[in-house]
């Protein structure tokens, strides 16, 4: 092990005595031993480097350069602050974490239907809902995976959502994460559940946004289990300062003819990584992977799949998009696995990238990893720039070259939001990429309108 | 396309392996294990100058510090060869002069292999059969150089007078180290270092024999060039190296076929090859990897740990690889290409068949370094038995690889239930302009295929045969006309008892 690591480790170290020490007030004490454990895992592994082959391109030694404290509960940020991110035209239940401390007074959670609940892990532990509790944990490997072991150490609380089989939650659940960030070196490891039973279907949307501009850390992680004929739609919007590091993982659990769809955005972040695995356990399931990661500056924003076929006949979609600028470094890993047991599989996995400026990265690694002879699995992987003819298409047409360039990348990001089922949410996210954009403004306001109006059309 | 007698006739020679026989000759070995000892031996066996000498030590103690890599996709995992149990050196005691005093063993081994008696006398050197070898593979069309690696030692090199007349250096490494110092001591290590991997470096220290080719500046070499290895004696390593060279303006074609006898334990290959194409040079690579693959418990078989690299120096200098694999217990071979001459041109053709217990971990590099530089990688891979075929590629388009272009299509077929097909390519763009496109597919083998040849009176097996022919066929075209012949023959051999 290196000094750094040793260090880092430590350091970490602290941290979780600091959160077990204050569990039993907040009400997670019984998670006690399951946070020891797992911190044994975490310190068997340590951070992972760039040798390992699952961060080969991402260097985690950024968090060996600060001392991360857990974060305080804060009571300071009020209804105005929290207005912003609130998502335009959308009306949701609304759960609010300020510094991975659940906000009771800027929630909002609306009624809804009996079998079901809407809260944080926290109360779940504290009320003695086994049938929440029982699933944390079934999805997440601590001896494989670092960094969920690190969550699963210092995890304080989460949104905990559950449905009854044959429930709906008709309404969208917003999870809003908001770090303070006024002081550096803060850090929270968000630990959220969905459990769908048969038959149930919930939207739920994590979102992460920041207040202030100092370096914090956040590492979440969300299980979430889709039992036979479950539907979930899960959104991640990754709006952080361009100050945080982010590790955001999704673990997914389906069942027999249950119906997934992620649907991920990173925007912010300076280092952001996002994981979603999906394991099909049951037959004839369905799961459709999302993806738009739009990085400038000196950002890196790291996307690593891995869809498990584990029963036969299930359908599999990745899809993801990268756009490139500045200095940013983009990263997409995705696996298809198909297990013997998978057969009659049908996968696609799609990654394409842009690459805007001449100092933007892009590495993709699309992989396939089959031990199932009746399959059918494909993926493509492109990066390239605009395309040149398409430009000179435009410009015959009078649009001056940096126009044609900015709509031309629109429309190539537009595809990823038309998958999306929340029509607001794709069109809060639209804008803000479009802002992100290098040639943002030269987008006329006529065109920034007719974006909007056809994104609510659909 | 192979009759259905032929493949059973090629199955029957198949189920013994046919290349399975071992050599009754006299050999000489350095004692096994490896210490800086043996690598003196090596090289003062061989009469080696002082500054090659050097240059295998230095090697060897980098190669001391080194770890053997695991990240290989091998998921039944492999003994790993006991570096020390090894005899690094083994040749036969005396090297022919004539077919009169050439050891009889000897030529028995070359009928086992199917080469023609004329070439026979070729290859033992005997005068005035040139031509008339020429004769015998085929009709004065195709000709083939060949030169034979026999365990470590380069056996006999054919046509070498003809090749002289146009400038063509071919000859083993050893005499070219004798010969042609110079350009050795410039290229050995210029492609792949002395220090580049565990296995090459290995390679560097020990390495016994190999070919040397020179085309020098505009000429375009009039026949394929060629390397016949084999790996005869027990508990013996074969450590190659191979050096070719094409000049300004010239061309090659060079062909490459392996194999070894049936063994219980696995034996070490772990060959060098360095590809240098200058301004405007083309060299095309051609590998029938037929090792021993060991039986269908997975017991025996060759592990085939290559390092093959070629550099596009020039501007359009052009560096074309093609490989049909199907033997080996476990292959880890990655031909790869730096194009770091403007517009040059770099092609991967490969098949890789993995049946029995094999397992195959095997793709290649593209490094474009230069602007306008352009790629192409088309990997077919069948995984058969309890085989694991696995492709790994990478792709990289360095900052200044202006309008770079790569297109990469990687098939995968199955067949049978017990097997499986992996595919994990690494694609690293950091230029705007260039542009990468990479497509994957794993499938099955085709039902309604093979269901309209079955209705039609096709044996099953020939239909799979077929169907795999024309899955492959892409990477086929690229070979030389013999090369392609056997190329579907062994397929066929290969895939015997995969249906059904």
């Amino acid at each position: 092990m290196t000094q750094a690591t040793a260090e880092s480790t430590t350091r970490f170290a602290d941290a979780h005595a600091a959160v077990l020490a204050r569990a039993d007030a907040a009400g997670t004490g019984a998670l006690n031993d399951t946070r020891r454990a797992a911190f044994d895992a975490f310190t068997a592994q340590s951070i992972p480097t760039l040798k390992h082959e699952d961060w080969r391109y991402t260097d985690l030694r950024e968090l060996n350069k600060t001392d991360y404290a857990p974060a305080e509960p804060n009571t300071d940020v009020t209804a105005d602050d929290i207005a912003p991110f609130l998502i335009p035209n959308l009306d949701t239940h609304l759960i609010v974490f300020v510094d991975g401390h659940w906000r009771e007074d800027l929630s909002a959670i609306d009624e809804h239907p009996e079998g079901t609940a809407i809260g944080t892990l926290a109360q779940a532990y504290a009320k003695g809902c086994t049938g929440i509790t029982d699933y944390l944990g079934k999805q997440v490997d601590l001896e494989t995976d670092a960094m969920s072991a690190l969550n699963t150490a210092l995890m304080e609380d989460g949104a905990a959502i559950y449905l009854k089989p044959g429930k709906t939650i008709d309404k969208p659940i917003h999870v809003l994460s908001v770090a303070t960030a006024k002081a550096a070196g803060t850090m929270t490891h968000p630990r959220n559940l969905i459990v769908a039973g048969e038959d149930a279907s919930v939207t739920v949307l994590e979102h992460y946004v920041t207040l202030g501009g100092e370096n914090y850390f956040n590492n979440a992680v969300t299980e979430l289990f889709a039992a036979d004929r479950a539907e979930v739609h899960h959104y991640l919007l990754e709006r952080e300062a361009e100050s945080a590091v982010n590790i955001s993982t999704l673990e997914i659990h389906q069942g027999e003819k249950s119906d997934v769809h992620s649907h991920t955005v990173l925007l912010g972040g300076k280092l952001v990584r996002n994981n979603v695995r999906p394991t099909m356990a049951g037959e004839d399931g369905h799961c459709l992977i999302n993806g738009l990661f739009v990085g400038h500056g000196d950002q890196t924003l790291d996307n690593a799949m891995r869809v498990e076929h584990n029963a036969p006949n299930c359908r599999s979609r990745q899809f993801y998009k990268g756009i490139m600028s500045d200095k940013s470094h983009g990263v997409f890993t995705g696996r298809i696995v198909v297990a013997e047991e998978g057969q009659q599989t049908d996968a696609i996995q799609s990654n394409r990238n842009m690459l805007l400026s001449d100092d933007a990265r892009m590495n993709a690694r699309p992989q396939l990893e089959i031990y199932a002879d009746d399959v059918r699995c494909t993926h493509g992987a492109t990066t390239g720039q605009v395309d040149p003819e398409a430009v000179f298409y435009f410009r015959a047409r009078g649009l001056p070259e940096d126009v044609a360039r900015a709509m031309l990348i629109y429309a190539f990001a537009a595809e990823g939001f038309d998958r999306m089922q929340l029509v607001p949410v794709r069109a809060l996210l639209a804008n803000e990429m479009i802002a992100k954009l290098p040639m943002a403004n030269k987008l006329s306001a006529e065109f920034n309108e007719e974006i909007k109006q056809r994104l609510y059309r659909i | 396309m192979t009759t259905t007698e032929e493949v059973a006739k090629i199955t029957q020679d198949k189920r013994d392996y046919k290349y399975g026989f071992v050599t009754d000759i006299e050999q000489e070995f350095a004692p096994p294990g490896l210490n800086e000892d043996i690598v003196r031996f090596i090289s003062a066996k061989k009469g080696e100058p002082e500054w090659l000498l050097e240059w295998r030590l230095k090697a060897f103690r980098h190669w001391q510090t080194m770890e053997e890599p695991d990240w290989q996709f091998l998921p039944y995992s492999y003994e790993r060869p006991n570096y020390q149990g090894i005899s690094y050196y083994a040749a036969p005691k005396e090297k022919p002069k004539s077919l009169d005093e050439i050891d009889p063993a000897i030529l028995e081994t070359y009928n086992k292999l199917g080469i023609p008696l004329e070439e026979q006398k070729v290859l033992a050197g005997v005068e005035g059969a040139a031509t008339s070898a020429a004769d015998a593979l085929g009709g004065g069309g195709g000709k083939v150089a060949v030169d034979a690696v026999f365990d470590s030692v380069s056996v006999a090199t054919t046509f070498q007078d003809e090749l002289e007349k146009h400038g063509i250096i071919f000859c083993s490494i050893s005499e070219a180290v004798k010969n042609h110092g110079d350009l050795v001591k410039r290229y050995l290590g210029s492609v792949v270092p002395y220090s580049d991997n565990f296995y090459a470096t290995l390679n560097s220290a020990v390495f016994s024999d190999g070919s040397f080719v020179y085309i020098p500046k505009g000429v375009k070499c009039p026949m394929e060039l060629s390397t016949y290895f084999r790996i005869n004696a027990s508990n013996t390593g074969q450590f190659e190296r191979t050096l070719i060279i094409a000049d300004e303006g010239s061309t090659v074609s060079y062909l490459e076929g392996c194999t070894a006898p049936m063994r219980d334990e696995n034996q070490l290959h772990a060959a060098v090859v360095e590809l240098v194409a200058h301004k405007d040079a083309t060299i095309k690579y051609s590998t029938i990897q037929n090792w021993y693959p060991g039986d269908e418990t997975g017991k025996g078989g060759i592990f085939n740990f290559v390092t093959k690299r070629g550099i596009c120096e020039g501007d359009r200098s052009h560096i074309s690889w093609t490989q049909v694999e199907t033997g080996s217990a476990v292959t880890w071979k990655y031909p790869s290409c730096i194009l770091k001459g403007d517009d040059s041109k770099a092609e991967f053709y490969s098949v890789a068949l993995t049946n029995l217990r094999q397992q195959a971990d095997t793709g290649t590099k593209m490094i474009h370094i230069g602007k306008n530089t352009t790629s192409h990688i088309i990997s077919k891979g069948i995984s058969a038995g309890e085989g694991h075929n696995t492709y790994r590629g990478l792709v990289q388009m360095n900052k200044g690889a202006a309008n770079a272009k790569n297109f990469t299509q990687c098939d995968s077929i199955l067949i049978g239930d017990r097997c499986g097909a992996h595919t994990f390519p690494y694609i690293d763009v950091r230029n705007p302009t260039a542009s990468a496109e990479h497509e994957a597919s794993t499938t099955k083998i085709a039902e309604d295929q093979l269901f309209y040849c079955t209705a039609r009176g096709i044996e099953e097996e020939d239909a799979v045969s077929l169907l795999v022919n024309g899955f492959c066929k892409e990477v086929f075209n690229e070979l030389p006309m013999e090369f392609a012949v056997e190329a579907n023959k062994l397929l066929a051999v290969s895939l015997e008892g995969s249906v059904g």
